[in-house]
């Protein structure tokens, strides 16, 4: 979803590099209550990993593709203020070293891809963590599924963008149809790989993925009475 | 249904020493863009597609940045398609992972705090 130069016209461009700037601010401040000596190598890992997860376009059918967004995926393992930065990194190395996303779009990008991406798939994993079972292995679904709301969620926010200052006259609501049904469809694929990732590291370092922490902290609290009634201490 | 009592083993027990889990991290993304990476599909991405069928494709121009030695996740210069997407996916990792981690190195908590 990476936008070139030239789709979007300056004023847009310069309001979405507001957002970005602002967003990565706030997100430098927010991740040092995420991040501590033991976590904080984490960032570097889940960043690197998103960039090459990100080359790995998967083919969607009628001769299009997709590709790992990766922000539920990094909100999940590190934390959402810590994620806006590892996609934020992302998008910058794309952009100067491989020409992937525009000079003059990376805002949009960061905005998209970072923010939106990021903070839309975390708000849903952290809606659909409350429902489910409180075990670390939840945390498998509930990020498949906050991965799957991310990719629409930033295509729809791209639709509003064009629709301010899209670059050429097409009628907004074919854009709209066309980008919210591709990327429901890659979302599919988002929340496979998504999925796959999260479930891995679950299952070997769970208290290293920031989003298991507050299950971690309830199968504690019962594993040390073991006689006590079930739920008792999560209910205190 | 949510009863404890039958997870009688800590699900917080590390397998793998923090050490070694970060190293198959490190290992398994270098084989992402350096081997998986070159079995990517070729085919334009959703954003492309539209871009191409609704009619704004057109606007497009090249990035500022077309002429870098690894534009388009290739290295100039290296003939060999695998090789070209390999050098330019490991060297893409390897800038990622120290700006990322030396970013987070720079704003952690100082300290290992248990929550």
């Amino acid at each position: 979803m990476h936008v070139p130069d030239g789709f979007l016209d300056a004023p847009t461009s310069i309001a979405t590099g507001v957002v970005a700037a602002a967003g990565i601010g706030l997100a430098l401040r927010g991740a040092r209550r995420e991040l501590d000596d033991r976590t904080a190598p984490m960032v570097g890992l889940v960043a690197a990993f998103v960039f090459a997860a990100q080359m790995v376009n998967f083919p969607v059918g009628a001769g299009t593709s997709g590709h790992l967004l990766g922000g539920a995926l990094a909100a999940v393992l590190v934390g959402p203020w810590s994620a806006v930065l590892c996609l934020s990194t992302v998008l910058l190395v794309q952009a100067l070293l491989m020409a992937d996303g525009g000079i003059t779009a990376l805002g949009t990008n960061v905005t998209l891809m970072g923010i939106v991406g990021v903070g839309a798939g975390y708000l849903v994993f952290v809606a659909v963590r409350a429902v489910l079972p409180r075990r670390p292995a939840m945390v498998v679904p509930a990020a498949a599924v906050g991965a799957f709301v991310s990719v629409p969620a930033a295509a729809a926010v791209f639709t509003l963008l064009f629709a301010v200052g899209g670059q050429a006259s097409v009628g907004i609501g074919d854009v709209a149809v066309a980008m919210l049904g591709w990327h429901t469809v890659i979302g599919l694929g988002e929340a496979a790989v998504t999925a796959l990732v999260v479930s891995a590291v679950v299952a070997t370092r769970p208290d290293l993925v920031h989003g298991a922490r507050p299950l971690l902290a309830a199968s504690t609290l019962e594993i040390r009475r073991p006689g006590a009634p079930a739920g008792a201490e999560v209910a205190g | 249904m949510s009863t404890a009592t039958d997870t009688p083993t800590s699900p917080a027990r590390p397998r793998l020493s923090r050490g070694r889990f970060f190293a198959a991290v490190l290992v398994v993304t270098l084989l992402v863009a350096g081997g998986l990476s070159y079995l990517a599909s070729a085919h334009p991405d959703g954003l492309e597609h539209v871009a191409a069928t609704t009619g704004f494709g057109d606007t497009a121009r090249d990035s500022a940045t077309s002429g870098s030695p690894f534009a388009d996740y290739g290295t100039a210069g290296v003939d060999h398609a695998w090789l070209s997407g390999a050098i330019a996916g490991i060297v893409g990792v390897a800038v990622v992972l120290v700006l990322a981690g030396g970013l987070a190195l720079v704003v952690r908590r100082r300290g290992s705090a248990q929550d």
